[in-house]
């Protein structure tokens, strides 16, 4: 039988065991409702005070300053929705990227769209969105980002590392003149998605310069269903749902304490342990570029080759399409994912390798293999063994030819 | 019998979306087609030994697909069919199924092979998932492609079918095309196809024209009992 080798932790990570074994009296004795009054809802309650300060401890933050959510999708829907629509009378223009995550980007076009003439709500919502683009390497300039802002711009949401290319982002140089722009005023407020970043960089929110930011529990070896929401002390958002106290009113709902007390472990575990999980991920990343550049021609790495996280690869092989190698791959038990809009619900291709300024079909031949905690040479060697005929087959029955400019 | 292969919620499935919301499974003749496909065109071989070729790019996703067919000049029997792909597992499956079906037992003729159906490579691949229904209509066409270019070779025009495209709504400049390419990509209600292509809107007097059209595209791919 072959190895199994899993390379899509961008995905999900497999719950740590230890951040498994913090959980557990929250899911087996301490059931206790934290807005109730008896001592089994004081237990809860007190559970999730003492992991909100681990997290803002972390964040260099205040524990009021954190809010629970659902996960990654909803912290970034809250900030920015919630954000918005609370200050809209303030200016209604936003700036992002066009190759953010798409819970920042839906949330965006939504804000845009439901006002837009013509849609049947004219006048409900009408923002207007700015999406800077981000250049070859899948950078985002900051004075791109200068240039975009106007009078009327109240926030700006920037990913502080990319889910598809793991491109790093200058997050703190971005806060930094979005805050000198803002001088006295209110306005313009920035956003970051930092959950790919969460277990890679330092989340200090001072040193960052943002007001908002979102991580989640999957990505960082911790639980499903879970994530987090930095807004600084006095930003005002309005909810998206209603009915309770919980979490000052922003988010109410009855608090997920097992989730809860699994993300500030995770979250502790991710950040005392960043530094030595990236020097040992650093080589084996750099040694699974350098041998598919090497020894599989026609093909080209997307994104920056060092600005990356140091568990992120992501390739384009030339005049294939993506799903036919990712079953192929699948076969010798390698998993990964790819761009190509033959996975996509919608068949349309990876927005993000487009926003490269790549073609159709480099964005259809993607291919990201994404490592962790449990990743070996070993895995590697296995990857680069087995990948080069597979990619040798699906290019002998493909009628397709990458103009050589993309990846000479 | 239905050729829909359930897709599963979550990520369950042999392939999983982008987004994580959609799965879907392939059948063991699918797999076995996708990972030994038969009679694909070799590097090595000279397209002068075929006297028909076609070409047909999918605009849903961009893949394109050629063929190569030999075909008798007697019989007007298919004695050989290679083809090439950029595409999907579902899309290699297909074509090397639809390769192997017009070639067997001495190869269909080519009015033979203009009844094929993409329902029926379906059948025979044991179904596909809802969503793939498009990748095996992409060899359909091909072959239909190589068959007009073998007839025009052969000097033969009057055997050639042209499908022409109508417009349907002025405004929209939506063509019966867009609406046949909608209900592949899964759009089977007017409001459906109307989010895709934009027909119809601001012009809602050809919307039971394009209604029509939606019955009939899915009766055609999809067989009378699909929802
Ligand atoms: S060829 Fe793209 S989905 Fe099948």
């Amino acid at each position: 039988m072959h190895r199994h080798v899993y390379l899509d932790h961008a995905a999900t990570t497999p719950l740590d065991s230890r951040v498994r074994e913090a959980m557990r009296p929250y899911e087996e004795e301490a059931f206790g409702n934290p807005s109730s009054f008896h001592t089994a809802g004081k237990r809860a309650k007190d559970a999730i005070d003492g992991a909100r300060k681990r997290i803002a401890d972390l964040l260099s933050a205040r524990p009021d300053e954190i809010l629970f959510t659902s996960g990654g999708t909803e912290s970034d829907n809250l900030a920015i929705l919630g954000f918005a629509r609370a200050h809209r009378e303030h200016g209604k223009h936003l700036i992002t990227t066009t190759f953010e995550h798409q819970a920042v980007l839906e949330a965006m076009t939504h804000l845009e769209k439901s006002g837009k003439a013509g849609s049947g709500s004219a006048g409900k919502e009408g923002f207007e969105v700015t999406r800077v683009s981000v250049d070859a390497q899948g950078l985002v300039d900051p004075e791109e980002v200068r240039r975009a802002l106007r009078s009327d711009t109240i926030l700006v949401s920037v990913m502080a590392a990319n889910n598809e290319i793991g491109t790093l982002q200058p997050i703190a140089e971005i806060g930094n003149l979005i805050r000198k722009e803002r001088g006295t005023r209110a306005y313009p407020v920035f956003h970051t998605d930092a959950c790919q970043a969460a277990g890679a960089i330092n989340l200090n929110v001072e040193k960052l310069h943002v007001d908002l930011l979102t991580f989640n529990g999957p990505k960082i070896y911790g639980p499903k269903g879970i994530g987090a929401l930095y807004v600084k002390r006095g930003l005002k958002l309005q909810p998206l749902q209603f009915g309770g106290a919980q979490e000052r009113g922003i988010r109410p709902g009855t608090e997920n304490v097992a989730g809860i007390i699994g993300l500030a472990a995770a979250f502790e575990i991710a950040q005392a342990e960043r530094e030595a999980e990236s020097a040992r991920l650093l080589p084996l990343r750099d040694r699974l570029i350098a041998g598919i550049l090497k020894h599989i021609p026609k093909t080209r790495l997307n994104g920056h080759p060092t600005k990356r996280l140091p568990n992120n690869v992501n390739i384009s092989f030339m005049d294939l399409e993506g799903e036919a190698l990712l079953l192929y791959l699948d076969a010798k038990g390698v998993y990964a994912s790819t761009g190509s809009a033959c996975t996509s619900a919608s068949l349309d291709p990876s927005h993000v390798i487009l926003a490269l300024g790549m073609p159709y079909e480099v964005a259809h031949g993607s291919m990201r293999f994404t490592l962790g905690h449990a990743t070996t040479e070993e895995d590697i060697d296995y990857v680069l063994e087995v990948l080069p005929p597979l990619v040798e087959k699906l290019r002998s029955i493909s009628p397709v030819r990458v103009d050589e400019k993309y990846f000479a | 019998m239905s050729y829909v292969q359930p897709s599963t919620p979550g990520t369950k499935g042999d392939v999983t979306t982008k987004n994580g919301t959609q799965s879907w499974f392939y059948t063991d003749t699918v797999k076995d087609h996708f990972f030994n496909p038969r009679n694909f065109m070799h590097e090595d071989a000279n397209s002068d030994d075929y006297n028909a070729v076609g070409k047909v790019g999918s605009p849903a996703c961009g893949d394109e697909l050629r063929v190569w067919m030999k075909v008798g000049p007697e019989t007007e029997k298919i004695l050989d069919f290679r083809w090439k792909t950029f595409g999907c597992g579902s899309a290699i499956a297909s074509t090397s199924m639809c390769s192997v079906m017009v070639t067997e037992n001495g190869g269909m003729t080519l009015t033979e092979a203009r009844g094929l159906k993409p329902q029926d490579i379906m059948e025979r691949l044991g179904g596909l998932p809802s969503r793939k229904f498009h990748c095996s209509v992409l060899c359909d066409k091909a072959l239909r492609d190589a068959i007009n270019d073998y007839y025009r070779r052969a000097g033969q025009f009057d055997k050639m079918i042209v499908e022409a495209t109508r417009v349907i709504d002025p405004v929209s400049k939506v063509t019966d095309h867009d609406i046949e390419e909608a209900v592949l990509e899964g759009a089977t209600t007017v409001e459906a196809v109307q989010a895709k292509t934009k027909v119809g809107v601001g012009n809602p007097s050809v919307l039971p024209a394009v209604e029509e059209l939606i019955r009939f595209y899915r009766e055609k791919y999809f067989g009378a009992e699909s929802k």
